[in-house]
């Protein structure tokens, strides 16, 4: 099994996701942003960071790259895509989520270990969790709001697109405290949390983020 | 060279808290008679030959703004 994950000038957590899918099982395959090649990968994570150092909007110039145009079109075919703080902001921008990232309710940068409820089991990245399930794993943003218009809102719960939400403490006024959503056939998954931060007792509060790394295991095979 | 400008702001249903910040300092300077405050980005582009509006606004609704959050006014030159 192979993953990808994508290099953009500006990432900073590609080598922990990459170490993520390799503490899971699977093999890694560095990908890099300008090339139209994804080196026949199953599945591709877009990782935390600053890419093109957040200007215009953060992910907005990334969604544009031509690594990244491949990935849309294989998304719509299938393709397991997660999409991690940074990684999540470019699938929005790319249009392969709903919604959209904005800076922080309360205007700070925000690093903490963060409670989470997993509101789907059922993607492609969630289905070694249980519904219901909470995780913790760092969180760390300044850009991390969650937000659509009212009625998008409403669209995107009633459609069941929510993964993820916080509990314990919303660390940056997302609205409704969504932390993640997916993709109507639950193959791309997007959330601000860092769960590749959490899968070593050494470096994590917790192993809870490998989860989302052994679900594609399965993701894969099953397609 | 003809100059086309693109004002951006976030669409009045999402909150904008860095416009909520300059309200609050402007109250405290004094200035009571400000009632709200929205942040935008203003664009400026320079372009060669008769501007296309056409690929202008792909280019506005398409990468200058998003769609899902913001609200975009192109601006051609008159002449």
């Amino acid at each position: 099994m192979r993953i990808g994950v994508i290099t953009f000038p500006g990432s900073l957590d590609d080598v922990d996701a990459a170490r993520a899918v390799r503490l899971a099982g699977a093999e890694p395959v560095a990908l890099w942003h300008a090339e139209h090649d994804l080196k026949d990968v199953d599945a591709v994570v877009l990782p935390g960071g600053f890419s093109y150092g957040d200007y215009l909007r953060a992910g907005a110039i990334a969604a544009r790259a031509p690594l990244v145009r491949d990935v849309v079109d294989r998304a719509r075919q299938g393709m397991p895509v997660l999409g991690i703080c940074n990684g999540f902001q470019v699938l929005c921008e790319a249009g392969l989520l709903p919604g959209a990232l904005t800076r922080n309710g309360h205007l700070h940068f925000r690093n903490r270990d963060q409670a989470l409820r997993i509101e789907r089991a059922d993607t492609a990245w969630t289905q070694d969790y249980e519904a219901g399930q909470r995780i913790v794993v760092p969180v760390k943003n300044g850009e991390g709001r969650y937000v659509a218009a009212p009625v998008d809102l409403d669209r995107i719960e009633g459609g069941g697109r929510v993964v993820v939400r916080y509990v314990e403490g919303n660390p940056n006024g997302s609205m409704r405290d969504i932390a993640g959503v997916t993709s109507e056939d639950g193959r791309v998954v997007g959330l601000m949390p860092h769960p590749e931060h959490a899968v070593e007792d050494l470096t994590g509060p917790s192993t809870d983020g490998l989860g989302f790394f052994t679900s594609v295991l399965k993701a894969v095979v099953s397609a | 060279m003809p100059r086309v400008v693109v004002d951006v702001v976030l669409k009045p249903e999402i909150s904008d808290p860095q416009g909520q910040a300059v309200l609050g300092a402007l109250g405290r300077l004094g200035h009571d008679g400000v009632r709200s405050v929205r942040q935008g980005k203003h664009f400026v582009l320079d372009v060669e030959g008769t501007p296309d509006e056409a690929e202008l606004r792909e280019i506005a609704e398409t990468l200058l703004a998003n769609p899902v959050i913001e609200d975009v006014e192109l601006h051609l030159p008159t002449d």
